[in-house]
């Protein structure tokens, strides 16, 4: 009786989850798909607690209801507190929780075959093996993600021949768990297994850049969702097969159209990072250095007030800044005026595809003026004033003029077509992806140096003078 | 040959259920707009979360006297409180602020 009502639970579970992401795919409908995910969660969760057949002592409920407990009083603090930029190393690190727990639930898995001496059907060792590999990689992989968004590790690290050695390692890893898994192994090996994998994930996001890391992340999301399919899979557990899978195929579709909105194959983000190029971008540099004019706060404000069409282009040095807010302020400040303002959204300005849009949504900046780059980019051309505001590599022209540049092949937003350029940066440095940007030499263009918040306060209060 | 062919009659069921579900996850996120790819990923992130029901399970039919394993199912379903949790509720942060223009 108890088994199938679990079943139920576990049915209604898979399609609140289907339905929820299908319904997250819609502006209109999305947060009501969320919520209806974790509806379905919490029924299969306390289905899986409270319809379990079988004698279970209280000291077990007591470990798992006190778990539990400490887990969403941490992780809701966590999610209530974060600020809006630091989402997507959030999103990372709850990732890599969701991957070490698959790694954990196999160790354990290993630790009960050892006790008991069974010996298991090799469908069962792989699938116990599978998850402990992958879960592995996408924890280790994850929390270097994580470091790398949050600055504490912001220069891709490569050892030579890094791709060499990455690749012998993968091979290894793979060969180690397929003996592992045929031969039953020990708890040694499965110790040995889980610290090689976790070693794996660490080669294989230290080299690639932090530009980069939105498409990491999503790919170590699908790596979190096979592994849970796996689990679902050992336990013949639908819920888990049907949430693991569709997060491992809707994670994998998501991160092939993050490398086509930056026009490179997902193969060239992996193993090509940005090494290869960065040689020729050096080499290239030298010709592009030309001089780069500065402009006053009192300069901008002026030419702003006077333009009947101004585009903002903001990166993620406005995310940092924090200055969704006063962009915002400036943006109406200017509508008042009779000025045209849009926003030029790069599909991968900010850290990840659509950060952008949720923190200037934040700021209550309407919907309507976020303009795709596709829709934009005709525009520009008719633009009296592009503001770029802490982004570099999405308005980099050598992205289409330059065949040695790292980023060539890129779509950009054509911000070098419009009458004047204005730039806000902190310093002169050279961007995410740590090449220069021949813009900042263009004719048309002017520097606006300072940190965008204070910079563009120091802009609004000039303009209300006028 | 005899053991593959074994292993896929089997499990077939199992088979089907996964290519079919594959193909449901391409298709629910299929002509998603760019503007909801974070919110979309952060809501993937936290369903793979359903991790934790095997952390539970392994918990309910773990041996009270095994001490390591009830260390590693404590740690699991910790962990997939924190991803499941977490997940859902930055989620809702990033889609609350799609709401607030009218």
């Amino acid at each position: 009786m108890k088994q199938h009502l679990l079943e139920i639970c576990y049915l209604i579970g898979s399609v609140t989850f289907i339905m929820g992401l299908k319904m997250m795919g819609n502006a209109k409908t999305a947060r009501n798909g969320n919520l209806l995910g974790a509806v379905g969660m919490t029924l299969a969760i306390f289905g899986t607690i409270f319809l379990h057949e079988g004698e279970v002592p209280g000291m077990i409920y007591g470990l798992i209801f006190a778990s539990i407990a400490i887990g969403t009083v941490i992780g809701w603090m966590t999610a209530v507190k974060v600020q809006m930029t630091k989402m997507p190393e959030l999103v990372s690190m709850f990732n890599g929780m969701g991957g070490l727990c698959a790694a954990l639930i196999s160790l354990i898995e290993f630790t009960h075959l050892i006790h008991t001496g069974e010996v298991a059907p090799i469908g069962t060792m792989i699938a116990i093996v599978a998850g402990l590999v992958i879960g592995s990689v996408s924890f280790s992989g994850s929390i270097i993600a994580f470091l790398k968004l949050n600055g504490t590790m912001n220069k891709p690290i490569r050892l030579p021949s890094y791709n060499m050695i990455n690749n012998i390692v993968m091979l290894a890893v793979l060969v180690f768990a397929g003996y592992v898994a045929v031969s039953g192994g020990s708890m040694i090996l499965a110790y040995a297994l889980f610290a090689s994998a976790l070693l794996y994930g660490i080669l294989f996001t230290i080299p690639i850049g932090g530009a980069d890391m939105p498409v990491v992340i999503s790919l170590l999301n699908s790596f979190t969702g096979l592994a849970a399919a796996f689990g679902g899979f050992l336990y013949d557990n639908k819920v888990m097969l049907t949430g693991g899978i569709l997060v491992g195929s809707a994670g994998t579709l998501l991160t092939l159209v993050m490398c086509k909105a930056m026009n490179r194959p997902l193969s060239n983000v992996i193993f090509g990072a940005f090494g290869a190029g960065t040689a020729g971008a050096d080499a290239g540099s030298s010709t592009t250095k030309g001089s780069t004019k500065e402009a006053s706060v009192s300069d901008v404000a002026v030419l702003m007030n006077y333009s009947k069409k101004v585009v903002i282009v903001p990166g993620y040095g406005l995310a940092v800044a924090q200055a969704q807010h006063v962009i915002h302020e400036l943006e109406m400040l200017l509508e008042e005026r009779g000025v045209e303002v849009k926003y030029a959204i790069h599909p991968v300005a900010g850290r990840m595809p659509g950060h952008m849009n949720v923190l200037l949504a934040e700021a209550n900046v309407d919907y309507g003026k976020l303009v795709e780059m596709e829709e934009i980019n005709p525009e520009f051309a008719t633009t009296d004033v592009v503001l770029i505001v802490g982004a570099n590599d999405v308005v980099n022209p050598a992205a289409k003029n330059n065949p040695a540049s790292p980023i060539y092949g890129m779509p950009i937003l054509e911000a070098e077509n419009a009458k004047n350029i204005i730039i806000n940066k902190r310093s002169m440095n050279a961007g995410y992806a740590g090449i220069d940007n021949e813009l900042f030499y263009n004719p048309k263009a002017s520097m606006f140096f300072g940190d965008a918040k204070k910079a563009l306060t120091e802009l609004v209060a000039e303009l209300k003078t006028m | 040959m005899e053991q593959i062919l074994s292993f896929f009659n089997d499990n077939k069921e199992m088979i089907y259920f996964i290519i079919l579900s594959v193909f449901v996850g391409v298709e629910v996120i299929g002509g998603v707009p760019t503007v909801l790819h974070t919110p979309l990923m952060s809501g993937a992130n936290a369903i793979h979360g359903v991790v934790i029901v095997g952390a539970i399970y392994v918990m309910l039919n773990v041996d009270p006297t095994d001490t390591l394993a009830l260390i590693l199912g404590f740690l699991a379903v910790l962990l997939g409180t924190l991803n499941v949790v977490g997940g859902f509720v930055v989620t809702d942060r990033m889609l609350e602020m799609f709401k607030k223009k009218k």
